[in-house]
């Protein structure tokens, strides 16, 4: 054990730093850092400009054109990225489909796929969750009926982030109903542009549009197309929803929201004085720090026992997942608080600048809004809690 | 940076391990507590055998040279095993302010001892109304005829009834609760004018009370700079944080083992209580404090040598909060999943419960920490 | 609708406080503040001189020689108690085997008992827990074999607070091993003096003797020490656990803390001021004081909605249950961190107090550990916080079991 970091670590990050600088644009870092949701040629135009630079797959192995990066650097770019403001890639293609495409996809699969979505050029949307089928996704119904060489898809899937941004989709589909609800599975890719494919909008809390709900009626997906072998379907996503477990903290959003939460404190005057210099709210922003630090020791740990290729049976996952949403909700409460009667004010994407408050106001109150969600994705905490117990503590 | 145990790290801390394991089973950790002294100098001496308290002293002046991991390794085992050997008051805390100002002399002279096990020295620092404030210091230390007189009260010393030496914080310039002008002496216990009231404290360990009504200490005993002794006492606590994190995160993770067997195995409403979701939700909060608590003591052990010294001070008060934090979460939810004999000194689960409890309040609580980094500006820059 | 207090409720209040004032002992009130144990005697006088006044049974009705208040006045009368603070009338007594005599008990038992359970002439304990039937009360497996016109009861019960200074015990066991877990149980009266019976002391947390095991070996109850039916034991117990809940949520105690966490800040430095101007100890003051002045006016609306409908328990009582016994605790986690250091030393080790030889008053610190350490027992006992929360869950929500 020896908790110094390494000199070479600290050099990439100096690196990533450099390149951010040079590559991305003032106006572009302004719009994500403010928390809006990023419009799709931004996430396209910035995996583009990654891809050229090689860095748009960090994670995935070499032969497919990841990095080879260890995850303590991976861990560095994306922080760094993040907090520079960068728009993020597209997440359901490179951290969901990406690893079950190379891991489990045909030859051909990956020669049509992985690459463009490396370069920019495809944008995924997830089709597995349904309104009857959340934290208890193995009862999905969504049916994939074999018609010679083609499945004819019928059913709903809801919560498809940035489903209207999708060229493609890859979904869970039932092709068996006859043995164990988690043996029928199927892992289908999907042309958005399909007959019967009707993607619609769900405005979340935050008055915004990134969720959809998507409905297939009789789409005929070739059999090409599904990925691995017929109703194994199951064990794939599993593989890709334990994907990346070490990032699940978000500590580079929290690190954002706690210098935007000082930054807005620094602003706010209350009764003459600023918000920073009261001691009761300093320390309860300094509670979060605390949180955070702790947080991201818990990542580090984690990212060296992925370093090793295994997770060495700590339950870093879900403990990074509960925690780290938790902090998050948390300091977006705080930032709501810091904003007092500026919060009240619905900033839209565009236009915020000619709104009353300051210019640290925009978006903050529906990040905090959306961010309620946090910890009801991705494996609710409560599924996370269980996932502890029964996994790691044998209850 | 490095999680795993290097080869000698694991042989470390496997000795360790055993050590506790053979003798701190919680029958004989209650005889311990029964002996006259109140802990068991037999388990000192081992300790003393194999090393243990000569760990962070300079192998020039007789210790081992072992860095910051090694004691948390050390102390964590400690907690695990509840030890009521004064190894906090001797090694870490006392024996940390004699490194941190102490002169090759006096280092060459007593590290051997203390390896040994044969010297046992306790911080004084503590006054009826200094709280946590270390400066805050009434006692006085005069020179006079070439020697010291020192007159004052200190409390809760740690094993302070037990110890052979005192090493006492006096003032020998200032006022009350300046940081300049206070000394540090090395005070032998059975000095004319010292009279002490040792008792048994609520974790079970010991501590006692001092009154020195001008007692004499020769000026060689005098400890780092005259009127400096304010910076040894910042390292004597930087070193009892991470210490004491460690230790607590040993608390903790007994006190979750304990309580995932009991959950196990206590049956109501015909089947075991590991059943209800409602109680294994609570040992999973334990897991994530347990898990927050241990990346930060093994923070500490990264910061607690640290040069820079704000930013050392400002990370250990992040540590001892959400230690405090933490422990009394975990404590509580071991209690209250143990039910009725979580409360009775029958059960360990208590026992834990208590010493983190206590630990809480030692070197400063949560709230006098956090009220410090928030000062200190916190971690994160303010970016917009 | 009008939250506040009559006027002659309040004047009620004064009356009880001034009562307390002129005639609780003073060194039972000394004890009190510091929160030291007090001998079986200082309890005993003191509820002998409430009985004097006619109120050492403020849950009884009338008929039963009680005060007859209402669901208000009782709670006003424990309020001002606990923030006097005094000791309450003893709960075993007066707010369980009591109620249980004066509605199931025979007449014969009623006559006999009642003003002997009111003048605490004889000490009850309760004998219903036991090593394997905790939360699950009816899993209890005490045995009570009928011979002749006596019981034969074996078995071990746990948890008898005050047991070692019980002159009699009540207590639920099995008469019919055969029925179904509830149906099978019987409510006895036993005296503790039995031959076969031992008292064993369960030393707690904070290092008190309050809590007993029981170890009944053979002991021979005659049959006119059952309470209502054979096999009927089960309606006694659920009437008694639901019945006289005013006090629980305990908001003069969660008062009565606070105000001693306060005093302690004044006297404590902290920094170049004291605790007590500290603005983070002021928030976490009124952080608790502001969710109790939320509990009294929830305890108000279920107190009056109890004088409407007084013969069935309100499960929202289990809220007052929850939050009074989160606030205790919170409350006494202040006054531990407010007492910091000075808290250290263990309770007993400095008697007597001699100034020669203990320089520091850490003396009145050594009893504040123990509050804050047995103060986790409350959301253990008398329903765990896990078990109201199952109750609000089902009973008011209407979610499954």
């Amino acid at each position: 054990m020896n908790f110094q970091p390494d000199p070479a670590d600290q050099a990439f990050r100096e690196e990533v730093r450099a390149f951010l600088r040079e590559q991305l644009p003032v106006d572009v870092a302004a719009r994500n850092r403010r928390g809006f949701h990023p419009s799709k040629e931004d996430e396209l135009w910035w995996t583009q400009l990654l891809y050229r630079r090689g860095w748009s797959a960090p994670h995935w192995p070499v032969e497919y054109g990841g990095t080879g990066w260890s995850p303590q650097r991976r861990f560095i770019f994306e922080e760094e990225c993040f907090l520079a403001g960068a728009p993020p890639t597209c997440a359901a293609g490179f951290s969901l489909l990406g690893p079950v495409l190379y891991t489990y996809g045909s030859d051909d699969q990956k020669a049509r796929f992985l690459e463009p979505t490396r370069r920019g050029e495809i944008f995924w949307g997830q089709l597995f969750s349904e309104p009857n089928a959340g934290s208890d996704l193995a009862s999905l119904k969504t049916t994939a009926v074999r018609d010679g060489d083609h499945y004819v898809v019928n059913g709903q899937k809801t919560w498809t982030t940035e489903g209207h941004y999708a060229d493609w989709l890859f979904c869970l589909v039932r092709t068996d109903s006859s043995s164990k609800p988690q043996r029928g599975i199927s892992f289908l890719i999907i042309d958005a542009k399909s007959p019967g494919v009707t993607i619609r909008p769900i405005v979340s809390i935050d008055d915004a549009h990134t969720l959809n709900e998507t409905f297939l009626d009789n789409v005929r997906v070739p059999v090409a197309n599904r990925i691995g072998e017929e109703n194994a379907g199951w064990s794939y996503a599993k593989l890709l929803l334990e994907h990346e477990r070490a990032f699940s903290a978000e500590v580079p959003r929290n690190k954002r929201l706690l210098s935007q939460l000082k930054h807005i404190a620094a602003l706010a005057l209350d009764g003459g004085a600023r918000l920073i210099d009261d001691p009761l709210f300093s320390s309860r922003i300094a509670e979060a720090e605390i949180e955070l630090r702790a947080l991201e020791w818990l990542t580090l740990r984690a990212l060296a026992d992925m370093d090793h290729g295994a997770d060495a049976g700590r339950p870093v996952g879900s403990v990074l997942k509960v925690r780290g949403s938790e902090l998050i909700q948390k300091i977006g409460a705080l930032i709501v608080e810091a904003l007092g009667p500026y919060g009240l004010i619905a900033y839209p994407e565009l236009d915020f600048e000619t709104l009353p408050g300051p210019e640290a106001a925009a978006g903050k109150t529906a990040d905090f809004l959306y961010r309620r969600a946090v910890t009801i994705y991705g494996g609710s905490n409560e599924i996370q809690r269980n996932i502890i117990a029964k996994g790691f503590l044998g209850l | 940076m490095d999680f795993d145990l290097a080869d000698e790290q694991s042989l470390f801390k496997d000795a360790i391990d055993k050590l506790v394991q053979k003798e701190y089973g919680f029958e004989q950790r209650r005889r311990y507590a029964a002996e006259p002294e109140g802990w068991s100098r037999r388990v000192w001496s081992q300790l003393a055998e194999q090393g243990f308290l000569a760990l962070p002293f300079d192998e020039a002046h007789g210790g081992l040279g072992y860095g910051p991991v090694e004691l948390m390794l050390v102390n964590e085992a400690l907690g695990r095993g509840l030890l009521l050997e004064p190894y906090l008051s001797t090694v870490v805390i006392a024996g940390g302010a004699l490194r941190a100002g102490a002169s090759d002399e006096q280092l060459a002279l007593w590290v051997p001892q203390i390896a040994a096990g044969e010297l046992l020295v306790s911080l004084a620092y503590l006054e009826k109304q200094s709280r946590y404030n270390l400066a805050d210091v009434a006692t006085r230390a005069e020179l006079r005829d070439g020697e010291y007189r020192l007159s004052g009260t200190k409390i809760a010393v740690l094993h302070g009834d037990s110890a052979d030496r005192l090493l006492v914080a006096a003032r020998t310039a200032g006022a009350r609760t300046d940081e300049e002008g206070i000394s540090l002496f090395m005070v032998d216990a059975d000095s004319a004018g010292l009279r002490r009231r040792g008792y048994r404290t609520q974790d079970g360990l010991r501590a006692a009370d001092l009154i020195l009504s001008d007692v004499a200490v020769p000026a060689a005993n005098l400890v780092g700079r005259i009127g400096g002794g304010h910076a040894l006492l910042q390292r004597a606590s930087d070193y009892a944080i991470a210490a004491l994190a460690s230790e607590a995160v040993g608390c903790m993770q007994a006190a979750l083992e304990m309580s995932v067997d009991y959950l196990k195995q206590r049956q109501q409403f015909g089947a075991p209580i590991s059943r209800f979701q409602a109680l294994q939700h609570h040992a999973a909060d334990m897991l994530v404090e347990v898990e927050q608590a241990r990346s930060m003591a093994m923070l500490a052990a990264l910061v607690v040598d640290d040069v820079d010294e704000a930013e050392r001070r400002k990370t250990l008060s992040a540590v001892k909060v959400q230690i405090g934090k933490s422990g009394r979460i975990v404590g509580q939810l071991a209690v209250q999943l143990h039910g009725g004999i979580g409360v009775t000194e029958e059960y360990a689960v208590g026992h834990y419960f208590k010493r983190l409890t206590m630990i809480e309040s030692q070197f400063g609580d949560g709230e006098h920490h956090l009220t410090k980094i928030a000062a200190a500006g916190g971690f994160v820059s303010v970016t917009p | 609708m009008d939250l506040r207090f009559t006027d002659e409720e309040n004047a009620f209040r004064e009356e009880v406080r001034s009562f307390i004032r002129e005639n609780l002992p003073k060194p039972v009130h000394a004890k009190m503040l510091e929160h030291r144990a007090l001998s079986k005697d200082e309890v005993v006088s003191w509820q002998r001189i409430l009985n004097a006044r006619g109120w050492a049974t403020p849950s009884w009705p009338a008929a039963w020689g009680g005060p007859g208040w209402t669901a208000v006045q009782r709670y006003i009368f424990l309020d001002e108690l606990h923030q006097f603070p005094a000791p309450e009338p003893v709960s075993f007594n007066v707010s369980m085997i009591g109620p249980v005599i004066g509605t199931f008990g025979s007449d014969e038992q009623k006559a006999r008992l009642l003003p002997r359970i009111a003048n605490l002439d004889d000490w009850w304990c309760q004998g219903f827990s036991e090593p394997g039937a905790g939360s699950d009360l009816a899993a209890l497996s005490t045995s009570a074999i009928r011979h002749g016109d006596h019981y034969v009861v074996n078995g071990t019960k746990m948890w008898q607070g005050m047991g070692h200074r019980a002159d009699w015990m009540f207590t639920l066991v099995r008469t019919d091993p055969a029925a179904k877990k509830q149906a099978g149980i019987s409510f006895l009266l036993i005296d503790m003096k039995s031959p076969g019976l031992s008292v064993q002391p369960i030393i707690t947390i904070d290092g008190r003797h309050e809590v007993n095991s029981v170890f009944l070996d053979n002991v021979r109850v005659p049959v006119a020490q059952r309470v209502y039916l054979e096999n009927k034991g089960w309606d006694v117990a659920k009437f008694l656990l639901g019945n006289e809940r005013t006090g629980i949520a305990r908001i003069g105690m969660s008062k009565y803390l606070i105000r001693r966490a306060k005093q302690i800040a004044a006297q404590v430095q902290d920094g170049d001021r004291t605790l007590a101007e500290d603005a983070g100890f002021r928030r976490r003051c009124a952080e608790i004081e502001v969710e109790l002045k939320a509990l009294e006016i929830t305890q108000m609306r279920v107190l009056a909605a109890m004088g409407e409908h007084a013969e069935k328990p309100d499960p929202r009582s289990s809220i007052l249950k929850i939050k009074g016994v989160e606030l205790r605790q919170a409350a006494s986690e202040l006054l531990l961190r407010a007492a910091g250091p000075l808290a250290l030393a263990a309770e007993g080790e400095y008697d007597p107090p001699n100034p020669e030889d203990a320089p520091a008053d850490t003396e009145w610190g050594s009893t504040i550990a123990p509050v804050y350490f047995i103060l986790r027992a409350a959301s253990i006992y008398g329903g765990a916080t896990e078990v109201q929360k199952n109750i609000l869950a089902q009973a008011v929500l209407g979610l499954p079991k």
